[in-house]
């Protein structure tokens, strides 16, 4: 028995949300084999021994630098049948989550995604899922002798416990088969922090009367090492990006800290956010149903407040 | 052309949330139901083809006799046939495999259907049905042309999007902005009545998944109001308080 992690990373580094996962299965008691793909340095994968990876392996071949769904699937299928791993833990996200639906295909296993607890195994083996948007949960018993966990972002805490490991090479049998969904190229956000797995968020909202008024909002992020993000208006107005976008239908966020800028805070908006750990508005309409949500919430002028809180908040961290 | 939809019937995104049974049952007391938001941009996206490139729509729902007025509700958008897999979808394996039998042999092109439905939020169906019927899946897809048997695509990933190029046949799971929601028209809506909807019984499945039970968060503590000439107090409690700066 043992539980393989999906390890994904970017620009060389693992993603945060993988440390999470690494965590997450070491919390499991059974041996954990990690397996990272493509581009990324032994040194770097090396890392996760210290999260709780007694064993890493690295799927080095070319054609793995390119993100694709189906070749994906197909290497872990083979790193569970040669570790002889009956879990698969994953990060809940836009690569993790359709990879592990193939695999689960696959071999037959029980599938959770949105995952959010370790599993209660006094009976059976039960883990607690994220639905309705963040508005509820679902305890679902996994029936399978395989299984696969796909944990929510911020959902498991990544944790130094270890030390570095040595670097298995990998190389399954990868068929062209596999490649029939071609990468022609891709645009990252230049940001420092990525939106999905940020801890702190500072998201903006019609509020900011147009884009020329982000700066503030950056600004406002640099000091708190925060992603920034936006309402759906905001992006459907292309102020901002669609990736930007929080929301019922946008990118779903669960930060130590949200803080809302001028969004008043429709139902699709909270349904993006509502699982942050805290959440602060500033809104200048006392009215606004953003603040039945919040934790704190300042009702003002955003061009007045939220420069003085980057100020208190850079002063704070002197 | 012939595109499959496949969309699922979930409470309106501005219900409260509640269950009944022991906390076994969505309460759908007072809930109205939609055709899932992301569904509904699959949907848009495929009478866009059928109107550009010409195809064949038909709309796929895994739902109970009562999810018919939302299945009409894609037909008067505009597809042309409908089936409806007589059963309560209860998990994400379980809705896979029935549209993957739907599916098996009836020579769709593309089978599209949202990212995720908005009640269970799972966000793996298009992925279980690529892999049942051996053919590629692509999601969260947000922009999707198809050009003879090419299929040009741009996929969301995490913080940015990259494009992606594939062949017919292929499953999508879709998300905005692929195309505008569309609404029916008086037309439309007569002329979804009449249009054929065939009602199938399901293939049975061991999805492995069982459900205990649903909770819900505990309620939410009041806000904390602090005035926009004091910041230092909020920064002060983030601090001490939340502990989260």
């Amino acid at each position: 028995m043992s539980t393989l992690v999906f390890v994904e990373s970017g620009e060389g580094k693992v993603r945060k949300t993988s440390l999470e996962a690494v965590s997450y299965a070491a919390a499991l008691g059974a041996p954990v084999t990690a397996i990272g793909m493509g581009t990324i340095s032994k040194e770097e994968l090396g890392k996760l021994g210290k999260y709780g990876a007694s064993k890493v392996l690295h799927a080095g071949d070319g054609r793995l630098n390119q993100e694709v769904i189906q070749a994906y699937a197909g290497v872990l299928v083979q790193a569970m049948n040669d570790e002889g791993a009956d879990v698969l833990v994953l990060a809940n996200s836009s690569l993790g989550t359709p990879v592990a639906a193939r695999v689960a295909a696959r071999i037959d296993a029980s599938l959770a995604t949105n995952v959010v607890s370790l599993p209660d195994t006094s009976s059976g083996f039960v883990v607690k899922r994220s639905i309705y948007s963040g508005k509820a949960f679902a305890l679902v018993e996994l029936t399978h002798a395989k299984k696969i966990l796909a944990i929510r972002k911020n959902a498991a805490q990544a944790r130094e416990t270890g030390a570095p490991v040595e670097v298995i090479p990998y190389d399954p049998s990868i068929s062209d088969n596999d490649f029939k969904t071609k990468i022609t190229g891709s645009e990252k956000a230049t940001g420092e922090v990525l939106l999905p797995e940020a801890e702190i968020i500072v998201s903006g909202g019609r509020g900011m009367k147009g884009p020329e008024h982000w700066t503030m909002l950056e600004d406002l992020a640099a000091a708190l090492g925060a992603a920034t993000g936006c309402s759906k208006p905001v992006s459907d107005m292309g102020w901002r990006p669609h990736h930007e976008h929080v929301g019922q239908t946008g990118v779903k966020v669960s930060p130590q800290l949200y803080i809302a800028v001028g969004i008043s805070g429709a139902i699709q908006h909270l349904a993006g956010v509502n699982t942050s750990k805290y959440i602060v508005v500033i809104n200048k309409d006392p009215e606004a149903p953003f603040f039945k949500a919040a934790d704190y919430g300042i009702a003002g002028d955003a061009f007045e407040v939220v420069p003085r809180l980057t100020e208190a908040i850079k002063a704070a961290k002197e | 052309m012939k595109i499959l939809v496949c969309i699922s019937h979930v409470p309106d995104t501005t219900s409260r949330i509640n269950f009944v049974d022991n906390n076994t049952k969505f309460d759908t007391n007072g809930v109205q139901f939609i055709i899932g938001p992301y569904d509904d941009y699959a949907l848009a996206r495929a009478i866009e083809l059928k109107e550009s490139a010409g195809a064949t729509v038909t709309v796929l729902n895994v739902g109970l006799a009562e999810t018919e007025p939302t299945i009409r509700k894609a037909l008067a958008i505009g597809a042309d046939d409908a089936i409806r897999v007589n059963a309560e979808p209860v998990d994400s394996y379980f809705v896979a495999s029935q549209i993957a039998a739907q599916a098996k042999g009836a020579g769709f092109d593309l089978i599209l259907m949202g990212r995720e439905s908005i009640d269970y939020n799972s966000g793996v169906v298009h992925g279980l049905v690529g892999e049942m019927l051996g053919i590629p899946s692509m999601s969260p897809v947000m922009k999707l042309d198809v050009d003879g048997m090419a299929v040009k695509m741009a996929r969301e990933i995490e913080g940015g999007k990259e494009t992606v190029e594939a062949q017919l046949p292929l499953v999508a799971g879709c998300q905005e902005p692929i195309a505008e929601w569309k609404i029916p028209n008086m037309r439309g809506i007569m002329s979804a009545r009449t249009k054929p909807l065939k009602v199938v019984e399901p293939v049975t499945v061991d999805s492995g998944v069982m459900l205990r039970e649903f909770e819900l968060p505990p309620p939410k503590g009041s806000v904390r109001m602090i005035s926009p000439d004091n910041v230092q107090e909020l920064v002060t409690l983030l601090k001490s308080e939340a502990k989260v700066l």
